[in-house]
């Protein structure tokens, strides 16, 4: 799967918090996982297409996709993934605090991958990031990455 | 969701991994009511409520072999994403092949997930245990259209 066993996890998110914490659950649950930061959608899609500052990012193997972004909403940023012939294979996981049924819906006729509620507790919310690594980095098989450097 | 009965589409030809999914589900998760489609033709009449399956339930989950007889899997994937009805049933691969050209066909039509199938009993126990506890436990299912 991943190159060298790194495994490079995009983290779209803008609450600091929550980004501390998936951190943390990441760490403590598997050594391998790089997590890369986008706190905004802007910068999520300038990452992914390597734009200015991020020239040198890697393609990651799986995004993890907040939905309410500043300056771009997760919804615009998982259209240009999945509409992108080189992005699209990547798997990407909605994690949002939205229950909102129309929402789920939508991402997945949008073509998101999985979507997941993010807990409000603490040790729900560790929980939920070491099964997202035990599910989607450790038992799913994920496309090589097509972009060498 | 969690009280609720959980319908989950096995397309599967194979008996012997019927055989086990059925076990490893009725362990896991007594809501999970496991259906059976042997090929993929069975698999489409049976999301279309077609014939036979004029009463069949709309899957929470689908899980879908690949090599199949009389309709392929990725044909059947095909069908699943292409219908506006359909399109927003979790579709997860689990197949034997490993060939990157399956995984990456597989993703671009739109499966949600691609799993191989291990050979070792155990190991094969394991991920549909993991399956049933990630997708039909930590995800969020779209409802829309659950009857």
């Amino acid at each position: 799967m991943a190159l060298n066993g790194i495994k490079q996890v995009l983290l779209v998110e803008d609450s600091p918090g929550d980004v501390r914490l998936t951190q943390e659950a990441f760490r403590a649950a598997d050594e391998s996982v790089r997590l890369h930061v986008a706190s905004d959608g802007v910068d999520a899609v300038a990452f992914l297409r390597q734009e200015g500052v991020y020239a040198d990012a890697p393609r990651p193997d799986v995004i993890l996709l907040d939905l309410n972004l500043p300056r771009m909403d997760g919804r615009e940023v998982l259209v240009l993934i999945k509409s992108d012939a080189s992005l699209k294979t990547i798997p990407t996981v909605i994690l949002t605090t939205s229950d909102a049924s129309a929402d789920i819906a939508k991402v997945y006729e949008m073509q998101a991958n999985c979507y997941l509620r993010k807990p409000g507790e603490l040790d729900a919310f560790e929980a939920l990031v070491k099964s997202i690594n035990d599910f989607w980095l450790t038992k799913a098989i994920l496309p090589e990455r097509a972009r060498e450097p | 969701m969690t009280e609720a009965i959980k319908d989950v589409l096995l397309v599967e030809d194979s008996p012997g991994d019927v055989r086990l999914a059925q076990e490893v589900f009725r362990d896991a998760d007594e809501a999970v009511r496991l259906h059976v489609a042997m090929d993929g033709v069975e698999a489409v009449a049976f999301l279309r409520q077609q014939g036979e399956y004029a009463n069949a339930p709309r899957p929470d989950v689908i899980l879908l072999d690949l090599n199949l007889p009389k309709m392929d899997g990725r044909q059947v994937l095909h069908h699943i994403k292409e219908d506006e009805a359909l399109k927003t049933i979790p579709t997860v691969i689990l197949t034997t092949s490993a060939a990157e050209a399956d995984i990456v066909k597989s993703y671009e039509l739109h499966a949600n997930c691609y799993l191989t199938k291990p050979v070792q009993l155990e190991a094969f126990e394991a991920l549909v245990k993991s399956v049933s506890d990630f997708w039909l436990t930590k995800v969020k299912l779209p409802i829309e259209g659950k009857s």
